[in-house]
This record gives structure tokens, sequence and C-alpha cells, in this order.
């Protein structure tokens, strides 16, 4: 048999159809959006309420034995500072903000982690596992809200972000929330700015704070949380006077980051079908063109 | 792999002053290495929690492993589009690819803070075993680069073998290499389909990986198409770079260039140009970022030097008179190249902007680093096909047949 040129084509059309196949299928709208786990717990802070004296960030520091104090106080998150507090001000327009991880209801950092170094773990809180971390950063290019921070000046580096005080708040035994415990910055407010519960009580708080007293918040005339449904939701909750966006927070759409990566990946990689079909074309391909070669016939 | 005459370039491996200059300057390159690896990555690089990501990764892993894509692109058309006549550019093509590869995977050592855990990935997250998450597009890449640099080096092992075969004293090495040229003979096959298979995964993921960033990458880069287009684009550039290493290697080991061959893969190389601009214009049609094109200031101009970058090249190569000068070829693909690693670069830093004031510019010693990793490769490339039949066309083999 000689290699004629529409054996050929054939060989080239189902080797692109199978390469066309793995790189593009539609991105298939994510049927389930993540919720909330059931017992979620996060936190909710108030700006209108912050009067920025920053003990939830020296709190903060001693609840996760990190260096420094509030004599020398930190100005922005760092590889050894897992909380803050920013003042924004501008034509006449103030207001306090407190910045740490959001614990978001479908993460992108989670799904950015190679082999699970951040998980989203009991009561919804993302934690980090220095076990598993091979420090790639990816995290730090997938987290909307640039939460996680790394240690660039130092050989043996760790990934640093709030935990909600994971270690504080969850029993290690039974995994549930260990009772009357708080994370440290929430046990610190001295006006109750920022404060701890779950995810449903917060919501529901933030909502009752709205209804008494809309004039207070952002944006007038129809106030929102943030964290709703921003990137997917997340488990610490944001009321303000001033735009969230003044305040440094992204606008984002109403699914997570991950989201259209998700599914491409998924699209093209469910249940490895899609790769070991090309795998079997691409070496029928090659078998049937070697050996019309090796029976004394190419197509040049 | 068919019957082609490779044969070692042969001669001393320091042959000039400028192999001279590169071992001396592989010398700094490991004291700035202990210096990255004994204090951190902050003292010796531009990088900050802004900008995790820089010229390690934009340019030494992915500008770097898509250059490295001419074993990919010449395997597609001499296995799976059966032109045999590339067989020759075969075996430089893979040499290429697997240093690429290889040094690619030592710039990601040199790259990720916590490296000593970096076993764990192949391993399946050990001892968690099982905790991969099949969610992450950098875990596909992570997976499919090890097993591509394993493959490339095993699809080279012929060049090993038969060199061992030929040559060696010792009786054992040679039965080894009997052995494993009658193992290739059966296996070869599903060797090279798994050349095309994992580099058309993970090229592809390589623009998958932005995606994640959301807000921070700007739209018209951050689209669901760019899987596909990082996946072409590499393609043209693995053509490009296989034009571009007849032409060098021709030049410096006197050996004849396979000329004809690289004038119809650069009818090849119009083909994949001008499907990459035509699917980047159709998806921000599509997606209605028509007037992003033209609003973006500084970044509309990077996209339509880009744009131009990939344009120029196709226009040179259109007409069939063109492409019989080897000089139009020998730019052509240059300006391939150019376009295809300032598509990375703009995709993974320039168009990338997280705000709240970072800036990135890498520093002097981040440069020489990848710099060194790049001489590194030139090196290797250097000692291999002086002692190993990978060119053909040599002196060597011009005196033997």
């Amino acid at each position: 048999m000689t290699m004629d040129r529409r054996t050929l084509l054939k060989g080239a059309a189902a080797a692109g159809a199978g390469a066309a196949a793995l790189a593009v299928r539609p991105a298939e709208a994510s049927s389930e959006r993540p919720v909330a786990p059931p017992n979620a717990y996060g936190m909710l802070y108030d700006a209108t309420r912050c009067i920025g004296c920053r003990a939830c960030v020296t709190a903060c520091k001693a609840a996760n034995n990190l260096p420094g104090n509030l004599y020398d106080p930190p100005n922005d998150l760092s590889g050894d500072t897992k909380n803050i507090i920013k003042l924004y001000e501008s034509d006449g327009e103030q207001s306090y903000m407190k910045q740490q991880c959001m614990h978001c209801i479908d993460p992108g950092c989670v799904n950015a982690c190679m082999i699970g170094a951040f998980k989203k773990r009991e009561l919804g809180i993302i934690t980090w596992d220095p076990d598993r971390c091979i420090g790639c950063r990816y995290c730090q290019v997938a987290c909307p809200y640039e939460i996680p921070k790394f240690q660039w000046d130092t050989a043996i580096p760790k990934i640093v972000k709030c935990e909600l005080c994971h270690h504080i708040i969850v029993d290690p035994q039974t995994g549930e929330y260990k009772e009357g415990t708080q994370p440290g910055c929430c046990q610190a407010c001295p006006k109750q700015a920022v404060i701890f519960g779950t995810y449903v009580d917060l919501l529901a708080d933030a909502k009752q704070r709205i209804a008494d007293h809309p004039e207070r918040y952002y944006p007038a005339g129809d106030p929102q949380i943030f964290g709703d449904t921003e990137g997917g939701g997340t488990q610490v909750l944001y009321l303000a006077g001033v735009d969230f966006e003044k305040l440094g927070l992204p606008v984002l759409g109403d699914e997570g980051v991950a989201a259209q990566a998700r599914s491409i990946q998924h699209g093209i990689y469910k249940g490895f079908i899609a790769p070991v079909a090309l795998y079997g074309i691409l070496g029928a391909v090659i078998w049937r063109n070697r050996r019309a070669e090796k029976k004394g016939g190419s197509d040049e | 792999m068919s019957k082609h005459q490779a044969e070692p370039v042969g001669g001393p491996i320091i042959f000039n002053r400028f192999t001279k200059f590169l071992v001396m300057f592989l010398g700094l390159w490991v004291l700035i290495l202990l210096y990255r690896f004994l204090t951190g990555i902050g003292t010796v690089s531009g990088l900050t929690d802004g900008y995790p990501w820089g010229i390690w990764i934009a340019f030494d892993v992915v500008t770097g492993t898509a250059l490295a894509c001419g074993g990919y692109a010449i395997a597609i058309l001499a296995y799976i589009l059966n032109k045999g006549k590339y067989h020759p550019l075969v075996r430089p093509a893979l040499l290429t690819s697997a240093l690429g590869y290889s040094m690619a995977a030592l710039a990601i050592i040199i790259d990720v803070g916590r490296w000593w855990g970096i076993w764990r990935i192949p391993l399946g997250g050990f001892p968690d075993m099982g905790s991969y998450n099949w969610n992450s597009a950098l875990l596909e890449v992570a997976l499919c680069v090890m097993a591509y640099v394993g493959v490339l080096w095993i699809e080279l092992g012929p060049a090993f073998l038969e060199k061992w075969e030929a040559t060696s004293k010792s009786s054992a090495l040679v039965g080894f290499a009997r052995f494993g040229l009658k193992f290739y003979d059966k296996a070869l096959i599903w060797i090279i389909a798994l050349g095309v298979l994992l580099p058309t995964m993970h090229q592809s993921s390589l623009g998958t990986l932005m995606l994640i960033a959301g807000w921070k990458l700007h739209p018209l880069w951050s689209t669901g198409w760019i899987p596909l287009l990082f996946l072409i684009s590499c393609v043209g550039m693995g053509y490009a770079v296989v034009v571009w290493e007849s032409a060098v290697s021709s030049k410096v080991f006197n050996r004849r260039r396979e000329d004809s061959m690289l004038i119809s893969l650069s009818g090849a190389m119009v083909v994949v140009l001008g499907l990459y601009l035509l699917l980047r214009f159709a998806d921000i049609i599509i997606s209605g970022k028509f007037g992003l094109m033209f609003t973006s200031g500084f970044l509309s101009f990077m996209f339509w030097l880009e744009i131009a970058l990939f344009a120029i090249p196709m226009v040179m190569l259109m007409r069939a008179k063109d492409r019989a000068n080897f000089g139009t070829i020998f730019k052509a693909s240059m300006l391939i190249m150019l376009a295809g690693a300032l598509y990375r670069f703009d995709a993974y830093i320039v168009a990338f902007n997280p705000g709240r004031n970072w800036s990135y510019f890498p520093t002097t010693l981040e440069i020489l680093i990848t710099l060194g990793t790049v001489a590194f490769e030139v090196f290797l490339y250097i000692v291999i096909v002086k002692r190993y039949p990978i060119l053909s066309g040599t002196r060597a083999a011009q005196a033997a047949h």
C-alpha cells in the first residue's frame, strides 16, 4: 500500500480534530455554583463603626505569633502581617478599612493550589499547609483580593494569610467550632466594628443594620453588603459608608475567579477521555504512516 | 526514526572565544544561584507580592518551553502529517526541545520558594496520596512538563545508543545499546504519540493558567480562547526555532543547511500565523472587546506590536517566490520567535496589573540568572552535538558518505 494524499489528509484531519477537541470546548456554564458550607463561620466588618485603633492588628499578631508591635505598626499585609487597618481619605470622604483573607466560598487560591496546601476546611476556613506548599505563588496570582503574602527575604519562606484563627476556634478532635472562642481581631475590637459569627447570622445582622440605618451605608439609596455575591460570595462580609472600590475591594462578577478556568479544565479533561482519545488517534496515525513507509512509499 | 546521516560534529568542546566566555559566565551563574538559595528570592529579584511571577516564569518557563516546541512542531509534520522528508530535522529539534524543557524545569526549581518539597508533585502529593487538585491548571502543566522532559530524552535516546553501540569499549554498554535500539523499534510509535500529546496539553494550559488572574489581566489577553492561542503560537515558534537552529548550526559547525526542507516548512508557518491572527481577532470581536484594541493606552500599543510581529512574517512568507530566499525565511523566523515571546510576556507581565501601585522590573541578578540558564542550555547543546550523532550534513558525515 502506498501512502496517498487522501490517507495523509485523513491523518491530518483526525489529528487536527483531536487537538481542537483538546483545546477548545465551549466553557459550559458551571451548573453547580459552590455555596457556603452549612456550618460556615466568618466575620462582618462595619467600616462605619471602626475608629482605627488597630487593636485588632496587635491582637492578630499575638494570636498568630507574628513579629511586630503597635509602636512600629505595619502599613500593609506582608509576610508577617495577616490583618491590617488602613485609612482612606479623599475629597472630604473618610473611612477605615480592614484587610485580611475573605475566606471565599469559591476560593481562587484553593482552586489554584497544586497539591492542596490551600484547603477550605472546617467551618469553611481556608488554611495553608506548609508541608504541601512548594512556594510556587500561583495562589498570589489567583487571589482577586491579593491576600496571600510571601516571605521574600528568607531561604525558607512561607505563605502568610489570615486563617480565621483556625488554631484557636476549631476543636482539633471534633473539627467543630470551639464554643466561646473568637479570632484574635474580633475579640480585641472595642467598638464591635468587626464581629465573628456564623455566616448565616452575619448576613442577617448586616441586612438588619442596613434596614435600621440605610443612610449610613454605601451606596446611598440601596446599600450593599460586599461579599454577599461578589466573586461567588465570601464568608467575610463588609459594610461601609464609601465606595468599596475606593477601599481597595475589586469589582467582581457573581462567579469566583476560578470558575472560568475550571470549566475549561473540566471541559477538556473530563474523565480524561479527550487526552486518552487523542493519544490513541495519534498512535494510530503514526503507526499507519510508519507501516506505509516501511512498505516503501512515503508521500514525498 | 528513519535512516539519515546524523554524525557527531567532533572536536574540542571549548573551541573559540565564545565558548571560553560561556564557561566563565556559567561560573558566575553558579555563584548567583548560591546567593539566591541562601538568602531568598527577594534579595536577588524584583518580585513582589503584587508581581509574584517575573521573567523566570514568563521567559524561562513559558517562553522557553514554547521556543522548545521545535520537537513538537516537527513531530507533527514528520510523523502525524507523514512528511517523511523532514526526518533529518527531527533530532536537532528534539535536542533543543529536550534542553529547553530541562532548563525550564531548572528555572522552576530556582523560582519556587519551597523547592525542597517539589518531589511530592510527581508522587501524587506523597505522603498524602491523592491530594492532587485537578482544578489546578498549574498541576496539569507541572505533571505534563515533568513527563515531557522524560519523553524528550527518551525520544532522543537512539542518538546516545547508536553512539555507544558503535564506539563503546564496554561490551555491557554495547549490549545495552543493542537491546535499547530494539526496544525503540517496537515502542517508538507510542513514545512519539506521547511526545505530541503532552505539549498539546500543557502548551494550551500555560495559557489557561492566567485566566484565574481575573481582573488583574487585561481583557485583550484574558479570554477563554487563550489556551488555543497559546497552542497555535507555540507551533509557529517551534518551526521558527528549527529554521533558526538549522541556520546557526550550519554556520558554526560548517555543515550543509537543509534549505529545501526549511523553505517548504515556512509554508506551514504561514498557515499557523494566519490561523493565530484569525482567532485572535475573531475572539476580540465576538466577545465585544473591539474598542479595547484602541483605548487601552500603552497596552493597545503592545497589542498592535504583537499583531505586527505575527503579521509581518506571514506577509513575508506568503508568496512562494519569497520563501525561496533563505535570508527572508531566517528573518521571518526571528520575528515569529519575537512575536510569540512578546505575546507571552504581555500575558504574564505587561498586561498583568495587580493595581495598588505595584510595579515590576527584573533586577540585574534576576536577569543574570535567566541568562545563565540560557548559557547552560547553549553549553550542553554544544557538548552533545559534538559528541553524539544529532546533526546531519556535518563535515564528518560528508567525509563518511
